[in-house]
C-alpha cells in the first residue's frame, strides 16, 4: 500500500517545481507549460484523496480539471499567438505595457 | 506494486525539473509529455484507470500536441537570459521552498504514515465514473460542453487573421 503522505508530498513538490518555472522563466509558452504542471499535482492529490476517502468524487472533479485546463489552454495560447502577431516577441519581460 | 509508484513519481519530478530548467520550449513540452505519461502511471496504481486513459488521450495527447504545434508555429527559439531585474528569482524560488518545506511538513503530521489506509478499494471504471457524471454532476457535465463550445469559439476569434480593410 502506497501512505497517502506519500502521494501528497510527490503533489507538493510537482506543484512548487510549476510556480518556481512561473517565476524565473522568460518565454511565456513555458511559463503556461509550467501552469499545466501545476494543474497536474492538484490533480494527483484529487486522486490521492479518492482513494483515501473511498470517494470518487475527487476522480469527478480531475475530469473537470482536466477539461477546463483544455479549454484555458486553447484560449491562452490563441492569446498568445495574438500577442506573437503584434508584439514579434514571446519573452515577457519585454511586454511591460499595454501600449506599443 | 508500490515500488512502480515509486519510480513514476521519480520520474515525474525529475522530468518536472526537467520542464522549467531546459532553455528550449521543444524540450520543456516533451519533458511535460513525460511527466504527464508518469503521472498517468500513477494514477492507475491508485485506482483510478478511467482518468488516467482519459489524461493520455486529452492532456497528452491533445493539449500537448497543440502545445507543440504553437511553439512549432511562433519559432520559439532557445530562451536568453534577461537583462532586467532579477529581483522576483531571489525573492521568488526562497519563498518557494519554504513553501513546499511547509506543505510536506503539514503532510507529514496530519497522514502519518502508519495510521491512514485507503477507505476502500476504489475501482474508477467507466461505469462507476460514467453513474456519477449523468445522475449527480451532470449540471457542471453540461455547462463545461458549454464552455469548451466558448474556448473555441474564442480562440478562432483571438487567433484569426485580421482581414485588412474589412471585418
Amino acid at each position: 500500500m502506497i501512505p497517502l503522505a506519500h502521494i501528497l508530498a510527490v503533489s507538493a513538490i510537482l506543484f512548487v517545481l510549476g510556480a518556481a518555472g512561473f517565476i524565473i522563466r522568460r518565454n511565456i509558452i513555458t511559463i503556461f507549460m509550467c501552469i499545466e504542471l501545476m494543474l497536474n499535482a492538484v490533480n494527483l492529490a484529487f486522486v490521492a484523496f479518492a482513494r483515501h476517502l473511498g470517494n470518487l468524487d475527487g476522480q469527478i472533479f480531475v475530469f473537470f480539471v482536466i477539461v477546463v485546463a483544455a479549454a484555458e489552454a486553447t484560449v491562452g495560447l490563441a492569446i498568445i499567438v495574438a500577442l506573437y502577431r503584434n508584439r514579434e516577441t514571446l519573452a515577457i519581460d519585454e511586454v511591460d505595457s499595454m501600449k506599443d | 506494486m508500490a515500488i512502480l509508484f515509486y519510480i513514476a513519481a521519480a520520474l515525474a519530478i525529475i522530468a518536472g525539473l526537467s520542464v522549467i530548467l531546459q532553455r528550449t520550449p521543444v524540450y520543456s513540452a516533451l519533458s511535460l509529455i513525460v511527466v504527464l505519461c508518469a503521472l498517468a502511471v500513477m494514477y492507475l496504481l491508485l485506482g483510478a484507470p478511467f482518468i488516467a486513459v482519459i489524461q493520455v488521450i486529452v492532456y497528452a495527447g491533445a493539449i500537448m500536441v497543440l502545445f507543440v504545434m504553437v511553439i512549432m508555429l511562433l519559432n520559439a527559439r532557445r530562451e536568453s537570459a534577461t537583462d532586467r531585474s532579477r529581483l522576483a528569482h531571489f525573492l521568488g524560488v526562497p519563498l518557494l521552498i519554504a513553501l513546499l518545506v511547509e506543505l510536506l511538513f503539514v503532510v507529514w503530521r496530519q497522514f502519518p504514515v502508519a495510521s491512514t489506509h485507503p477507505a476502500a478499494i476504489l475501482e474508477g471504471d467507466p461505469v462507476s465514473i460514467g453513474r456519477l457524471l449523468f445522475q449527480t454532476y451532470v449540471l457542471p457535465f453540461e455547462v463545461t460542453s458549454i464552455l469548451i463550445l466558448v474556448a473555441m469559439l474564442g480562440a478562432v476569434v483571438l487567433a484569426k487573421e485580421r482581414v485588412k480593410g474589412k471585418g
